[in-house]
């Protein structure tokens, strides 16, 4: 673990902006990213969160403000350049390749080869037994690292790029909405990997619109809504109520507590509930999560 | 081997080679393949005699050499509907500059590689550039390289054909590479056999052995996630353009050797039998999935097909209705393969 008084801060945003024509997707956002911390940027759809890490994954430039890379003023001019020093991005839909193997995917990008001019081949043993044991070493024990990614359930596929970002030696690691799609289970297991990789000494950046997932590992947290910050703490000057408070907000909070209670009522089974409760069971289990078990 | 230590392998190891098997792209391809073999060893006596099978192997060639390049990019999602029409266009370059500007065929075909690739260029930089599907953008080049051949050729040579160079110096070496053939006990082989080969096996190659190959897979399959992690997208659809057009050089020089003139209208169509034979080898048309050796096998049954219905005595003018048919079930059949290789999970 990285102590405090020696915070080696890896990203620094100030200030950032981002227009496309005259629609403002982004003002004035500032953040933080140290090594061995995480950050979490939290904010419902249309937040401008997509905009913020394309601007940090370099997909995107920003129009006004500074970014800083270890200190180092910086604009990137695409993906690779962000990769270069150090950014890795593991985006919710487009992390991975379906239809490829998986050891292809692992590698994608960064092929290792061997021999030389014409000779010059993927190096197809090693990237095979790399891409199993390096997942091996997170927990992941596939039956073949042959079989297309695709076939991988969604949690899988985020770990492998997580695992993939972790070995190319990222120092940043910046994951947009890592469990969004995924069931309580997996969204568990891929919080885990993200903690990992915090201890491991990586700085991330976790997007996310789940205040309950961001307050389990977050460090600091900054909070978007319609493109400009509405708020950024650190851990220990905001609870989680207090940070699910202020992502909702207002009118918006009154209908999820009225929601919450709601739900809080029904396992009760005082039978005059709706539903009936043998009804009600085979809905709890989603494909998902039995895909998982 | 690590590999053996761990208990994955286990459960990998009861139904490896039969999946491993049915998740080769070419598998559809080359039970097709054996089926419409059987069938014509059957229907036609001729058809197993060994001038036959030369016969056949030379017209699956001229077809292999393009579908080879068309499967790359196929994998690579994209489309060229300009293939066909491009190879005349090469070969009429190299006639009509050696005829008209110099007496040595060799500077023709090198400014005929130039101009062919410059076409592939276009057609790949203009996809990066406007993102466009590039059906619409291989259609453009199609009908403006078709008006190009008849029109220049017309202007140039005053007919619908080049004139013959077949006097030319430097037209035997040129020949001898790129329309050679020789007598093996009575067999006649030609050369486009050993190019289309060379080719299968190179691109082969590229697919699986290299980070080209990887790219293409990439690019194909996703390439928002491929720019995402570093490959360069643009580079890898502009190269596989650029192979199209190498591809469609070489098959252009074996038309104009073989008989060293060149009709303007010839190859319209063709693209669709080497997308036809990407297809039967396995090529998904969204990209991300085929094989070279498919796309190979694919020209194979073209190539038994095409001659199988003249052995066989039969009206030739049912042979599209046999290759459209061809393509339905061989589609039919790796969608089938397909779901059954990725339902294992």
């Amino acid at each position: 673990m990285t102590p405090a008084n020696t915070r080696t801060t890896l990203v620094k945003l100030t200030g950032v902006s981002k227009y496309y024509g005259n629609i403002r997707a982004l003002e004035g956002v500032s953040l933080e990213v140290a090594a061995g911390e995480i950050t979490c940027v939290l904010g419902d759809n249309g937040a401008g969160k997509s905009t913020l890490i394309k601007i940090i994954s370099g997909l995107h430039r920003h129009d006004a403000g500074s970014f800083e890379i270890e200190g180092e003023e910086t604009v990137l001019a695409n993906p690779r350049a962000a990769l270069d020093r150090g950014i890795a991005t593991v985006y919710q839909d487009l992390a991975v390749v379906p239809l490829m193997p998986v050891w292809r995917n692992f590698f994608l990008g960064s092929e290792p080869t061997r021999g030389r001019g014409p000779f010059r081949r993927l190096d197809v043993g090693l990237m095979r037994e790399t891409t199993r044991a390096e997942l091996l070493r997170m927990g992941i024990d596939l039956r073949d690292v042959d079989q297309p990614i695709g076939t991988l359930s969604g949690g899988e596929r985020q770990c492998v790029a997580i695992a993939r970002a972790v070995y190319f030696g990222a120092k940043v690691l910046v994951l947009d909405e890592p469990t969004a799609a995924l069931g309580v289970k997996q969204s568990g297991v891929v919080l885990k990997y993200v903690a990992a990789a915090r201890d491991a000494g990586l700085g991330v950046v976790l997007i996310t619109h789940n205040p309950h997932h961001a307050h389990l590992v977050g460090d600091r947290f900054v909070l978007l809504k319609r493109g400009v910050m509405a708020g950024s703490h650190t851990r220990d000057s905001i609870t989680l109520d207090e940070l699910t408070r202020q992502m909702a907000g207002g009118s918006e909070l009154d209908e999820l507590s009225h929601e919450l209670a709601r739900v809080a009522q029904s396992p009760q089974g005082t039978g005059d509930t709706p539903y009936d409760q043998a009804a009600h069971r085979p809905a709890d289990r989603t494909p998902r999560d039995e895909r998982d078990a | 081997m690590s590999g053996a230590s761990l208990p994955a392998d286990e459960r990998l190891a009861p139904a490896s080679l039969a999946r491993r098997l049915l998740g080769r792209p070419e598998l559809g391809a080359v039970a097709g393949a054996a089926a419409v073999f059987v069938f014509f060893s059957f229907a036609a006596d001729s058809f197993l005699r060994a001038a036959s099978l030369s016969t056949i192997l030379y017209s699956a060639s001229t077809i292999g050499i393009m579908a080879v390049p068309v499967a790359l990019l196929m994998i690579g999602g994209e489309f060229d509907l300009s293939a066909g029409v491009m190879v005349t266009t090469s070969a009429l370059v190299t006639s009509m500059f050696s005829y008209q500007l110099t007496a040595n065929v060799w500077a023709g075909v090198a400014v005929s590689l130039l101009v062919t690739l410059a076409i592939g260029l276009f057609n790949g930089f203009m996809l990066v550039r406007t993102e466009l599907p590039s059906f619409i953008i291989t259609l453009g080049t199609f009908l403006m390289l078709t008006g190009l051949n008849l029109g220049f050729t017309k202007l140039i040579s005053g007919g619908v054909s080049t004139q013959a160079i077949g006097d030319m110096e430097g037209f035997p070496s040129a020949k001898a590479l790129f329309a050679s053939q020789w007598d093996i006990g009575g067999v006649t082989l030609k050369v486009t056999i050993l190019w289309w080969l060379a080719l299968v096996a190179l691109a082969t190659w590229i697919l699986l052995r290299t980070r080209a190959g990887n790219w293409i897979f990439a690019v194909g399959g996703g390439a928002d996630a491929a720019r995402a992690v570093g490959v360069p997208v643009v580079k890898t659809r502009i190269g596989l353009y650029m192979g199209v057009a190498l591809c469609a050089w070489i098959s252009g020089q074996h038309i104009l050797f073989s008989y060293d003139v060149v009709q303007s209208g010839e190859g319209v169509g063709n693209e669709f039998l080497y997308i036809i034979a990407a297809v039967i080898g396995g090529c998904l048309m969204t990209g991300g999935y085929g094989s070279a050796v498919g796309a190979a096998v694919g020209a194979f049954i073209f190539g038994m097909t095409s001659n199988g219905i003249v052995y066989a005595q039969w009206n030739p003018d049912w042979f599209k209705f046999f290759l459209g048919a061809m393509l339905l079930l061989a589609t039919l059949l790796n969608a089938w393969v397909r779901k059954r290789a990725e339902a294992r999970a």
